[in-house]
């Protein structure tokens, strides 16, 4: 039930995050920033940085819930990067059944990392969650290999 | 979850991400799915960027054979098209990345590039007004890796490498964005063919989690984008 919550919460907030073709603010391009230099660390170890990403601003306790396809075999890290005024960070990831899904993670002041290898193809959700400071401009990006 | 954020540039994976996935159980014959050179003279702007992003999957295709000189081609191929949409400077300079990378047999880097050539298309699409072309280009890319997934697999079939064509909600994603555009594309002739068939190849991909499709499933796929792909080649009189 509490995950049924959360998910709404992020679909919710889905609905009021920056919009695609909207260009991005300064602080969205610094989050950004921040995202390519989490996931950088990965490509030391042979993971593709996708160039597509998305950005938006999360309030404290708030989440943002990405829908993104995946392919069975292949390994997988998303790397979230926030502004300053965000203190903490979390990456989770959910099948589309809304089933949470066991992941690696990393996690240090305005960056968080969730990285797994699906068995199955198909919809997965990553949310992004500002556990602590104020609201902050995010950005996702994610790698594969 | 049904309101979850889908975007284009997130939600839709790119056909290197496809094509790393399919070689993980062994390395498919890849100069064996290459095709021969794509018409350069549409006149219709909606076929131009289905083909468009058929051509950038083919890119991928190329680096993934390390063919430096096909690469070269479909990138000069890539920006003649791209020019024909009148897309910025910024993606014309792209192509001489393409060719010098080819020449150093730098294939990550052109893995990347292409990717960013994509991207770069479609947000000069989004500047120029023409955002409703941007879901073409990524429509065209997601059928012509299909088809070359689904040609590869049943070459050598594979359960593990099968289980790479499930993605009954990426099919209903791009439906959703053909629904959207404008009704001046939503009903050309192309675009309406290709929005009629997606249907159909949503069901044809829609397995059980983890269930490998089998190879007559695998064959039933590979028809129905391959029927798709020839429209988008061929059909030159649509407006």
């Amino acid at each position: 039930m509490k995950f049924c919550l959360s998910i709404w919460a992020a679909a919710v907030l889905a609905t009021t995050t920056t919009a695609l073709s909207a260009p991005e603010s300064d602080s969205e391009v610094n989050a950004h920033k921040a995202a390519l230099d989490l996931a950088g660390a990965f490509s030391n170890e042979g993971f593709k940085i996708r160039d597509g990403h998305w950005s938006g601003t999360i309030k404290p306790h708030e989440h943002a819930l990405i829908a993104v396809n995946l392919y069975a075999g292949n390994q997988y890290w998303f790397s979230v990067g926030a502004t300053d005024t965000a203190k903490k960070l979390a990456i989770s990831v959910y099948d589309e059944s809304g089933k949470l899904v066991e992941t690696e993670s990393y996690n240090e002041d305005q960056k968080a990392a969730a990285g797994f290898s699906p068995t199955s193809s198909g919809q997965y959700y990553v949310m992004v969650d500002l556990v602590d400071g104020g609201e902050s401009s995010v950005c996702l990006v994610y790698s594969y290999k | 979850m049904a309101k979850a954020i889908r975007l284009d540039s997130i939600s839709i994976p790119s056909p290197g991400e496809l094509f790393a996935a399919l070689e993980k159980p062994g390395k498919p014959n890849w100069v064996g799915q290459m095709r021969g050179p794509v018409g350069m003279n549409y006149k219709n702007r909606a076929q131009i960027a289905l083909n468009l992003g058929g051509l950038i999957a083919d890119g991928f295709i190329a680096v993934e054979a390390k063919d430096s000189q096909q690469v070269k081609n479909i990138g000069t191929d890539i920006i003649k098209l791209a020019k024909a949409l009148g897309v910025s400077e910024n993606v014309l300079s792209r192509g001489n990345s393409i060719n010098e990378f080819a020449e150093n047999d730098e294939w990550d880097a052109l893995q990347e590039e292409l990717e960013a050539t994509q991207n770069e298309v479609k947000s000069s699409m989004q500047t120029h007004r023409d955002q409703d072309l941007v879901i073409l280009v990524s429509v065209g890319g997601w059928i012509r890796g299909t088809q070359v997934v689904s040609a590869a697999v049943l070459q050598n079939y594979d359960e593990r490498a099968a289980k790479v064509l499930r993605q009954p909600a990426l099919v209903n994603f791009i439906q959703t964005k053909i629904n959207a555009v404008s009704p001046e594309i939503r009903n050309d002739p192309l675009v309406k063919d290709v929005s009629t068939e997606l249907p159909e190849v949503e069901k044809l991909v829609s397995f059980p989690p983890g269930k490998a499709p089998s190879a007559d499933d695998v064959k039933k796929v590979n028809d129905a984008v391959g029927k798709i792909m020839t429209q988008i080649q061929a059909k030159q009189e649509s407006k």
